[in-house]
């Protein structure tokens, strides 16, 4: 079969709106399962990547421009032919074609000053190894148009392309091609659409929204509140959907971090390893607590946020990261998810 | 700027359109040749020698007129000009004519009116030289003609353009075009000559700098687009632009008033060698609705996107096969095109386009490059999954699109001859959630092309799900999913037909899949069908209309060893063969007749083979195969031959009645119930032979049919186009007797 990804696996996030739903091809488990074997084990775990992570830590100044920020999560295909070697060249061209798109029917010449600014970067100590593509940062500035001086430059809109510990993807393409399947953004959607526009065209690739499972979400849940934070850390705040309502009802479940810990810690067996069951018993537990006092069962309700001081998740695919020293164990969660969505 | 001047001072009268005119001395030599002898060169009747004559006369004039002449004065101008202007509109002007007029017609020596009236005379009978055309660019240089002369001959010029016949001196004079710009009134001209001229080397960054310039002056001009789009075509390093969605014409009025009248005068000569230059910048699609940027299912254009950086071209310098000249793909609109620059062609940026683009789809077939088919993998596997209708929600209002798109895909497939991987995934992922409804065509021609590979759980994915929606579907959508597996089934037989060419035997190993692993994975296909349709006539209580489908397919199965050398054969099971064998209507049974037919052809090949051991074969046909085909042949010459149905069946599902049972039935002469003349499906060819027979007798008395009389119904039978119900008798009754029907006998293999 050509063209087949071998090591290609039927498997999505599952009770997500927008995605198919799993079917038993592969089992599904825990996507990281799928490293051990293609036909997966149900129950094998997710491993937790050391807080400071081994491929050093990312440049704290370089990383502080993704925290804090509200990121929109969408998943990307190889990109067919990228260099790391023309990023000033694809940054010269990517800035041609937002004025072109801009003023349609007006041809704009390549190299020359225009009123947006496009920097192309690499974030070389953002991957999980040396497998991994090192992360790439696209920045769009707005010069005033009084001076073109480069210090009156606003950024208007970020975007990154990463992968971490991506191996599952980038060992079944050609080298033509570079994985970098998380694509994250911020900022105005016209300006996401121009630059998602250009890499699709220059670059042969697909975009597509990436939604977080109510199922990862309780991965996320879990996975987060077990990481140690060194500051009085902010509660781990969990969000739920009624379905079937007339009216929309959100239910807003926080618990203290140190509580969520403890409890999370007597339910962990392995450190530093967790499974599909430690998670549903861990969400069982809050589940029960809950009905205790309110006498509703959540788990007849749909996650839709987890927000922890680690990173804030929202099922419609939009994360907001807190905590440098974890961005890559993040990040590799998600590059799990993204891949799950292309292949 | 020499040789141009010096021609002119040459005054050379006429030139010789020279078939090798690339080389340069010889264009400045030019030489003096005789009319006449040109003009023999293009025969003509002989009624038209005066004509051409005159012709001749008023080109020699219009040659040495020297000075000023008016028209209204001098009758032999008039005359002469009428001339020309008769012949050009009725038989085109010889090449040699070019010369002469444009001459005369740029060189401002005449009134603008008779200059005018020159110029939209000029229509080629056959081809435009090219020194004529240069000689015409170097008048207009000194600029001795009015503005709208010098407007009327571009536009004659852009109009003519295919049939000149060399094009690189006028290549070489892009330069003096391009300064042409700067005149406003002629610059929408003067961009069209260009588009038809620009090549690679022609786009300079003074060039693109001089029509952004010209850009900010102008404001967005449709000609100024074109051309500007056209550099971005060659060099997307320079220049970008985005086109407006709405844009149609690039150039307007571009014909001019020449276009009829070439046509007239090409339809007169017959001449259809040149096609004129198709537009290829009609690259945006027309979108109906606003939708997500990132909406795959707009199949895109191909459109080059080859970004020529620097280390790149200093790579080909290496690289001795690939040139650096690449052939844009939106130039490829002819076969020829493909087949000129097959050595010189990429594939476009995205690589969805060429669903599209048949000539692409050709390209691929001889490339041998995984990579686009990875390419083409994510981006359809992503698109699918995006845009499936009944997978997410809110894709409803879309349902058109997506079949639009399922259909190119399908239509890609039949042509490649293959199917792709990623639609395959999406099949097994979306079935499960199919309605069976929507898109049900499109989706049953998908099926169809599933590659064949050793996928072990193909039954979960593809035969559960359609199994689930064949019971609880229309009878319709039975015989539609029968269809489907049948072409199924086909594919992939002629897929192993292709790859078992001994020579390509490795690649079959390389893929992973054995010999025993595709005999398996089409006999379990085979097992599904003959499940599914033995259910299925049951539910629907054998409609003829489901039996044509279930037999269509057994017509493949009873015929894969000798056609396509699978050493494989599966008979129909019980629940298909008996209700088909007892049908009521001729059509199934002459059917089924013609598979028992190929089915024994194909197991005496088999055993041939087996007891001559020509071939070591690894696989042997079960013995089992072989007892069943021998009970279903005793079951079949008992029901139509020797009317011993009853008795001599031996399959545990067959038709052995004990006499005792059939006599409770109380149907006389049981034993002869069934054969050619009592089966219920051939009583009525049995009436319509007896009234031709015994057209007095209206007792309807069948026993009639015996002994000679046997004979002519049999021969009745085949008239009436049961050549099914033919080769059965021929290959399976052993006739001891010609006389005698009864001794007839099966003969077993």
């Amino acid at each position: 079969r050509r063209g087949a990804a071998p090591g290609s696996v039927m498997e999505s996030a599952d009770g997500a709106m927008r995605t198919l739903p799993s079917i038993g091809r592969l089992s599904r488990g825990p996507p990281f399962g799928r490293a051990q074997g293609r036909l997966g084990v149900s129950l094998s775990g997710r491993l937790l990547p050391p807080a400071p992570y081994s491929q050093g830590k990312p440049d704290p100044q370089r990383t502080a421009l993704l925290l804090g920020k509200q990121w929109i999560l969408y998943s990307v295909t190889p990109l067919y032919r990228f260099s790391n070697a023309h990023l000033r060249d694809y940054a010269r061209l990517l800035s041609a074609f937002i004025a072109a798109e801009k003023q349609k029917g007006l041809a704009v010449e390549i190299g020359v000053e225009l009123d947006i600014k496009v920097v192309v970067s690499s974030l070389p100590d953002l991957k999980g190894s040396d497998q991994d593509h090192a992360a790439i940062l696209v920045q769009l500035s707005s010069r005033s148009p009084a001076s073109l001086k480069n210090s009156d430059e606003k950024l208007i809109w970020s975007g990154w392309f990463c992968c971490v510990s991506g191996d599952d993807l980038s060992e079944t393409v050609t080298e033509d091609f570079t994985c970098l399947p998380l694509f994250l953004v911020n900022g105005a959607e016209s300006y996401t659409s121009i630059v998602g526009s250009w890499f699709q065209k220059t670059f042969d690739c697909s975009f597509r929204r990436l939604a977080i499972s109510p199922l990862n979400l309780s991965w996320m849940a879990a996975m987060w509140t077990g990481c140690k934070v060194d500051k009085t850390a902010s509660p781990v705040e969990l969000i739920f959907s009624v379905p079937c309502l007339p009216q929309p009802l959100d239910i807003s479940y926080a618990i203290h971090a140190e509580d969520a810990k403890a409890l999370w810690d007597t339910v962990q067996k392995t450190p530093g390893e967790v499974t599909q069951e430690e998670v549903d018993i861990f969400m069982d537990c809050l589940y029960s607590h809950f009905h205790r006092h309110f006498k509703i069962h959540l788990s007849a309700t749909k996650l839709v946020k987890v927000s922890t001081a680690i990173a804030s998740a929202h099922c419609d695919g939009i994360i907001k990261f807190l905590q440098s020293q974890y961005l890559t164990g993040v990040l590799m969660l998600l590059t799990e998810l993204a891949i799950s969505q292309i292949q | 700027m020499h040789r141009r001047h010096s021609s002119k001072t040459q005054k050379q009268p006429l030139q010789v359109n020279c078939k090798n005119q690339t080389n340069l001395s010889a264009w400045q030599k030019g030489g003096r040749i005789d009319l006449k002898q040109s003009v023999q060169d293009h025969p003509s009747p002989n009624e038209n020698d005066s004509k051409q004559g005159s012709l001749e006369q008023a080109l020699s004039y219009f040659e040495k007129i020297q000075d000023r002449v008016s028209l209204k004065k001098n009758s032999v101008l008039q005359k002469h000009l009428t001339t020309v202007e008769s012949i050009a509109l009725e038989r085109g002007l010889p090449p040699e004519g070019f010369d002469v007029l444009l001459n005369v017609a740029l060189s401002g020596k005449l009134a603008d009116t008779v200059n005018t009236r020159l110029l939209k005379s000029l229509i080629p009978a056959s081809v435009i030289p090219e020194n004529s055309v240069v000689s015409s660019v170097s008048w207009l240089c000194v600029s001795k003609c009015s503005g709208n002369i010098q407007q009327l001959f571009l536009r004659w010029l852009i109009t003519v353009f295919d049939f000149i016949d060399h094009k690189e001196q006028l290549h070489a004079l892009y330069g003096i075009f391009f300064s042409f710009l700067q005149d406003e009134k002629l610059c929408p001209y003067v961009c069209h000559v260009l588009y038809l001229l620009t090549r690679k080397e022609n786009v300079k960054p003074f060039r693109v700098r001089r029509l952004l310039d010209l850009q900010a002056k102008m404001g967005m001009q449709s000609h100024l687009q074109a051309l500007l789009s056209l550099y971005k075509l060659f060099c997307p390093e320079l220049v970008t632009i985005t086109l407006p969605g709405k844009m149609k014409t690039y150039f307007k009025n571009s014909e001019g008033p020449w276009k009829a009248a070439i046509n007239t005068v090409r339809r007169r000569n017959q001449e259809n060698s040149v096609v004129s230059q198709p537009m290829f910048l009609g690259t945006a699609q027309p979108q109906s609705r606003k939708r997500k940027w990132n909406t795959q299912l707009i199949i895109p254009a191909s459109s080059t996107n080859k970004i020529h950086l620097e280390e790149d071209r200093e790579k080909n310098h290496v690289d001795l096969y690939s040139t650096n000249e690449s052939f844009p793909v939106e130039q490829l609109q002819t076969f020829s095109h493909l087949l000129e620059n097959i050595h010189r062609l990429e594939f476009p940026s995205q690589m969805g386009s060429v669903l599209t683009n048949p000539l692409l789809l050709h390209y691929m077939n001889c490339v041998k490059d995984e990579s686009i088919y990875l390419r083409l993998h994510y981006w359809m596997g992503q698109t699918l999954q995006e845009e499936c209708i009944w997978c997410v929600a809110d894709n409803n209002k879309y349902e058109e699109e997506f079949k639009d798109f399922l259909e190119t895909i399908y239509k890609t497939e039949c042509f490649l001859q293959e199917g792709f991987s990623s639609c395959e995934e999406f099949l097994y992922k979306s079935l499960l959630l199919w309605d069976g409804f929507c898109c049900r065509s499109q989706i049953l021609r998908l099926v169809s092309w599933i590659p064949l590979s050793s996928f072990p759980e193909m039954k979960s994915h593809l035969y559960d799900p359609l199994a689930q929606l064949f019971f609880t579907s229309s009878l319709y959508f039975k015989c539609s999913v029968l269809e489907s597996l049948k072409e199924l089934l086909q594919n992939w037989l002629n897929w192993h037909m292709v790859h078992l060419d001994p020579e390509s035997d490795s690649e079959v190993h390389s893929l992973n899949t054995t010999l025993s692993g595709l005999v398996n994975t089409v006999a379990e296909l085979i097992h599904f069908v003959g499940w599914l349709s033995t259910v299925a006539l049951r539910l629907e209580n054998n409609p003829t209309f489901l039996l044509y489908f279930i037999l269509d397919f057994y017509e493949t199965v009873c015929d894969m060893y000798l056609r396509y050398n699978l050493p494989l054969l599966i008979m129909p099971p019980a629940g298909v063969f008996y209700p088909v064998l007892l049908s009521m209507d001729s059509v199934s049974l002459n059917q089924l007749c013609y598979i028992m037919y190929r089915y024994r052809t194909n197991l005496v090949a088999a055993k041939e083979n087996e007891l001559n051991k020509k071939k070591i074969r690894q696989f042997k046909f079960s013995s089992q195969t072989y007892q069943e085909y021998n009970q279903y042949i005793t079951a079949m010459v008992g029901c139509l031959w020797t009317s011993s149905a009853f008795q001599k069946d031996t399959h545990p599902q067959g038709l052995r009645m004990d006499d005792e049972l059939l006599k409770k039935t109380a149907v006389q002469e049981y034993k002869t119930s069934f054969n050619i003349v009592y089966h219920p499906a051939m009583m009525g060819y049995a009436v319509l032979f007896l009234q031709q027979a015994w057209p007095d007798d209206t007792t309807f008395n069948f026993s009639l049919i015996k002994g000679k009389k046997w004979n002519s119904y049999l021969e009745y039978l085949y008239a009436q186009g049961l050549k099914g119900l033919k080769v059965f008798i021929e290959s399976s009754i052993n006739r001891v007797s010609q006389a005698s029907h009864s001794k007839a006998q099966n003969v077993q293999v």
